[in-house]
């Protein structure tokens, strides 16, 4: 409730947020008005209204006009239905009595509908009714007439789109119906809304210096790019026309100060861009940071135990559509664990089959590793086809925030980034408290060590890496819904993966996390600069000459261990 | 093995020449096929069994440049362990160096006809050359350039990675996020080479015609020679005292740097020249096939090259260009018989090396069991527990 009517803070304008979640308030409040609107929206009495009706019938198509702009100027949300039924060519003289009324064909009879009171009077056949004509120029005034008339509209919708068409245009000649739907209007938000139009409107209007300044100060404090170019407009024509030096500095000022709120909105939208390609960053390379970190493996099918877990996605929502098409809104909830399972057993069987007979070879293992990425894409090409296939997004990650500043958070990417968070916060769980963390971790610390102790090293080696893979997994259900599902997702994100394990440090979650979101911010804020490609070489280029300066990473393990 | 320095007291140089059964096989077949090649496609005429098609010489043109290629990545992953997974943009820098003499080569034979810019550049509405355009239109400025590029970057390349101890797969991982660069710089347009098409529909080159047989045979003969010569400069390096420096480096880093040699400088070295031989397989590259673009780059490209080296036999030299060979023809017949077996092949051999065939099919051959194979000796269990035990000793 309060997000949409508590009075809107400076530069925070939702004109279309929390749509989705706040749709049925919306209802409610618009029935609500519904209610209310006729009563106190009478402009015209019946008798007026029902005098002005009849001289629509006028013969000259310039007495039409007049009266249809008397009746639009006057904004009584009854003369709407009159017009359109006018334009639509449902406007008739009955011939009995003369009176002009909506016809409306009933099966074979016309119903005569009363244009005051809106209730059927009376029926007859297709020879007692004689058309009003209109037009082209008629169906013009008519279309503007219907345009402000939305203004006054009983459905707050309608008003508020009709409002946006004012300002879209801001013609000086709506100038005395918009106060006149201020005067009426009491949705607190659409009115600062008709507030702000009439200042856009006031200032290209505004005769006198203090007209333009009282108009200049209400633009200043608002922060839209549409109100920028309001101003900007405004400044270009009061330089080119010699206005008051004192309003053309203050409009400079309106510029600069809408100018810097949306510069702060920009980074702040950076910012929130960058977070999001950090946490698809975080997913693709988590898993990455188990295998390559903790246990010193390079996996190179890295990339491919991701598209397994999107496919598995796939597959899911696939068996949902046979077996239970209406719980299709689970079908996400079952992939995760389902591509964790399938992943992460792929890990655990590589692991077994290859990995452990290379380990002390790290390069041996990169190429072994590469040639399984290319078998597992084969595989899949074989199996599901070249092409892309299609994963649906759910009802509650499709649609998105948007904010007048222009700022869009898409549903997908907010959860995705919680996704994320949440993956890493399992793992650290996983690793502090489990005993299975504990025996990795152990093992990790001194081998020896920890199987003189008792635990089985070489089950723990294969289970870690099945983590690892079971996490790329889990990284490909949230990937699936931002991304294409084809044999070659994972070879986009193997590159980056790795550079966020080595940026981060190896061996360090928290390393990974922070080296995720910062080359995620770095990068997006690089995007607007330099273009997203030219962006994407400078954070590798950045990155390689990172590396020289510090060889293991952000976070580097301390000790003595000299490897070779 | 006999030492025939010591019966014969020869020069050094004959000696290792001597010495290399496998370098003396291919010098030999090198040769040949320089000789037999060109009579073979020139004078037998077609209907003869002996006769080389000319779409033969092509395959042949690529495959001795892509040996040319793993031979420069052998030089530095078999005799000093340096994983590069970026050698492709080395090839690549040269290839385009050839393929911008080609460009101006072309003139006005083009499709807009304009006497001096290249084809896309018209398309692209550009008024004027760039300046790294200039001097393009001499070969000798190619050839310069084929072999400057690739081996200025990997010099600064190699200064920055070398010089702060980047090792082993931390520096394959950044020779990847290289090339990769690379490779998304030259799919921009704006780069001046031709965006996503790279460089293509080239005429002639040093005024010959590029699709004559005649060319083609001196193409082919040039790379079999060019490959020779860096054969003989690769086995000088390694035979040479530096060489030994080189080796040591590969099977303990560490303590060649205790006992006082600068390893940096002699990383850096062997990379350089490595990069510079790659610049020039990649310039003979380009004529043969007649087009150049960003795919080059693609770090699965340089990756691949890796396979080639460790299928014929890491650390052997001749071993890598029988691996390209062998890896090469593999991927012509499997492509042109069944394409979806292809990769999973690649993919299968990639593991079965590293598994099976630690030395390559050079390692399996008895003949040659003896050449410097790098640490691979003993089975896995041993090696596996040796692992173990290093890894005790970790913080």
């Amino acid at each position: 409730m309060r997000q949409d009517f508590s009075p809107p803070a400076p530069g925070r304008m939702p004109h279309h947020s929390f749509r989705r979640f706040f749709m049925p308030l919306f209802a409610i409040v618009a029935l609500m008005l519904v209610a209310l609107a006729p009563q106190q929206a009478h402009a015209f009495s019946d008798e007026q209204l029902r005098q002005n009706a009849e001289q629509l019938n006028a013969k000259s198509s310039t007495k039409k006009l007049d009266v249809i702009e008397k009746m639009a100027a006057d904004g009584d949300p009854r003369v709407a239905p009159i017009l359109e039924a006018m334009l639509g060519g449902d406007l008739y003289v009955s011939k009995a009595d003369d009176k002009v009324v909506i016809g409306k064909k009933q099966g074979k009879v016309w119903q005569h509908i009363d244009v005051v009171s809106g209730a059927v009077t009376g029926e007859s056949g297709s020879g007692d009714l004689d058309k009003i004509r209109i037009n082209n120029r008629l169906r013009g005034a008519l279309r503007d007439a219907l345009a402000t008339l939305n203004l006054f509209s009983p459905d707050l919708a309608t008003r508020r789109a009709a409002v946006e068409t004012v300002m879209d245009t801001r013609d000086p000649a709506m100038a005395p119906l918009l106060q006149r739907a201020i005067d009426r209007e009491n949705d607190p938000e659409l009115l600062a809304r008709m507030e702000l139009a009439k200042a856009t409107m006031a200032l290209a209007a505004g005769k006198t210096s203090q007209e333009r300044l009282d108009a200049i100060d209400i633009l200043a404090s608002q922060t839209t790019p549409q109100i920028r170019a309001v101003l900007l407009q405004f400044v270009n024509a009061a330089e080119a026309e010699n206005y008051d030096p004192k309003v053309v500095a203050a409009a400079k000022d309106a510029v600069a100060s809408v100018e810097g709120r949306l510069k702060m909105w920009q980074t702040g939208g950076d910012v929130y861009r960058g977070i999001s390609l950090g946490s698809v960053l975080l997913l693709a390379a988590v898993g990455l940071a188990i295998t390559f970190g903790v246990m010193g493996v390079i996996n190179m099918a890295h990339g491919e135990m991701i598209m397994i877990g999107a496919y598995t996605t796939y597959a899911v929502q696939q068996a949902f559509m046979v077996w239970w098409p209406a719980g299709i809104g689970w079908s996400l909830a079952v992939a995760v664990p389902m591509a964790f399972l399938v992943s992460g057993g792929v890990g655990v069987v590589v692991e077994r089959l290859i990995i452990r007979f290379l380990y002390g070879r790290p390069l041996e293992t990169l190429l072994a590793t590469w040639g399984l990425s290319l078998f597992l894409q084969q595989a899949i090409r074989s199996i599901f086809g070249a092409s892309n296939r299609q994963v649906v997004a759910p009802d509650f990650m499709s649609g998105a925030i948007e904010f007048s500043t222009g700022l869009v958070l898409t549903y997908n990417r907010l959860w995705i980034i919680l996704f994320s968070l949440l993956v890493v916060g399992g793992i650290a769980i996983v690793l502090r408290y489990t005993a299975f963390g504990l025996q990795m971790r152990a093992v990790t610390q001194n081998r020896r060590m920890a199987g003189s102790v008792g635990i089985r090293t070489g089950y723990v080696d294969a289970l870690t890496f099945g983590l690892g893979s079971g996490i790329a997994g889990i990284a490909g259900v949230a990937l699936s819904q931002i991304d294409n599902v084809s044999p070659n997702l994972g070879q986009g994100y193997i590159i980056d993966s790795f550079m966020v394990v080595v940026f981060g440090g190896v061996g360090n979650l928290w390393g990974t996390v922070l080296g995720a979101f910062s080359l995620g911010i770095v990068n997006k804020f690089l995007e607007p600069v330099a273009g997203a490609v030219l962006a994407k070489i400078f954070v590798l280029v950045a990155l390689i000459l990172f590396i020289q300066k510090r060889p293991k990473g952000l976070f580097a393990l301390k000790g003595r261990a000299v490897e070779a | 093995m006999t030492d025939y320095r010591q019966k014969y007291k020869m020069t050094p140089v004959l000696g290792w020449l001597l010495q290399d059964r496998g370098g003396m096989i291919l010098l030999g077949i090198l040769l040949a096929g320089s000789i037999l090649i060109p009579i073979g496609n020139l004078l037998i005429p077609e209907g003869s069994a002996f006769h080389v098609p000319t779409w033969m010489l092509g395959l042949l043109g690529k495959y001795l440049c892509y040996a040319l290629l793993a031979l420069s990545v052998d030089l530095i992953w078999g005799f000093c362990g340096i994983l590069s997974l970026g050698h492709g943009a080395f090839f690549a820098l040269g290839g385009y160096a050839m393929g911008m003499y080609l460009m101006r080569q072309i003139g006005d034979r083009g499709v807009y006809g304009d006497p001096v810019l290249p084809d896309f550049m018209v398309f692209l509405n550009w008024k004027e050359l760039p300046w790294y355009w200039y001097g393009f239109d001499h070969f000798s400025m190619a050839v310069i350039m084929a072999m400057l590029v690739p081996g200025l970057l990997a010099f600064v390349f190699g200064f920055l990675a070398f010089r702060s101890r980047v090792t082993g797969v931390y520096l394959s991982i950044i020779t990847q996020a290289m090339t990769y660069a690379l490779l998304l710089a030259f799919f921009r347009n704006d780069m001046g080479f031709g965006g996503n098409n790279g460089l293509t529909d080239f005429k002639d080159i040093l005024g010959f015609d590029l699709q004559s047989d005649q060319t083609r045979c001196v193409l082919v003969v040039a790379s079999a020679v060019m490959l020779a010569l860096c054969y003989l400069v690769a086995r000088g390096i390694t035979q040479s005292r530096l060489g030994k420096v080189l080796i040591a480096i590969r099977d303990a880093e560490s303590r060649v740097r205790f006992t006082g040699y600068r390893v940096e400088y002699y990383k850096l070295f062997v990379f350089t020249v490595s990069a510079v031989m790659a610049g020039i397989a990649g310039a003979l590259y380009v004529p043969q096939i007649g087009i150049i673009n960003p795919g080059e780059f693609a770090p699965a490209a340089s990756i691949e090259v890796v396979i080639w080296v460790a299928v014929g036999g890491r650390g052997t030299l001749y071993g890598a260009v029988l691996g390209a060979f062998i890896v090469n023809y593999a991927k012509t017949f499997f492509t042109g018989v069944m394409p979806d077996f292809w990769l999973f092949f690649l993919g299968g051999l990639f593991v079965a090396v590293t598994l099976f065939l630690p030395k390559g099919v050079i390692g399996a051959v008895p003949a040659f069991g003896g050449t410097a194979g790098p640490g691979a000796q003993g089975n896995w269990r041993e090696r596996l527990a040796a692992w173990r035990a290093n890894q005790g000793g970790k913080a």
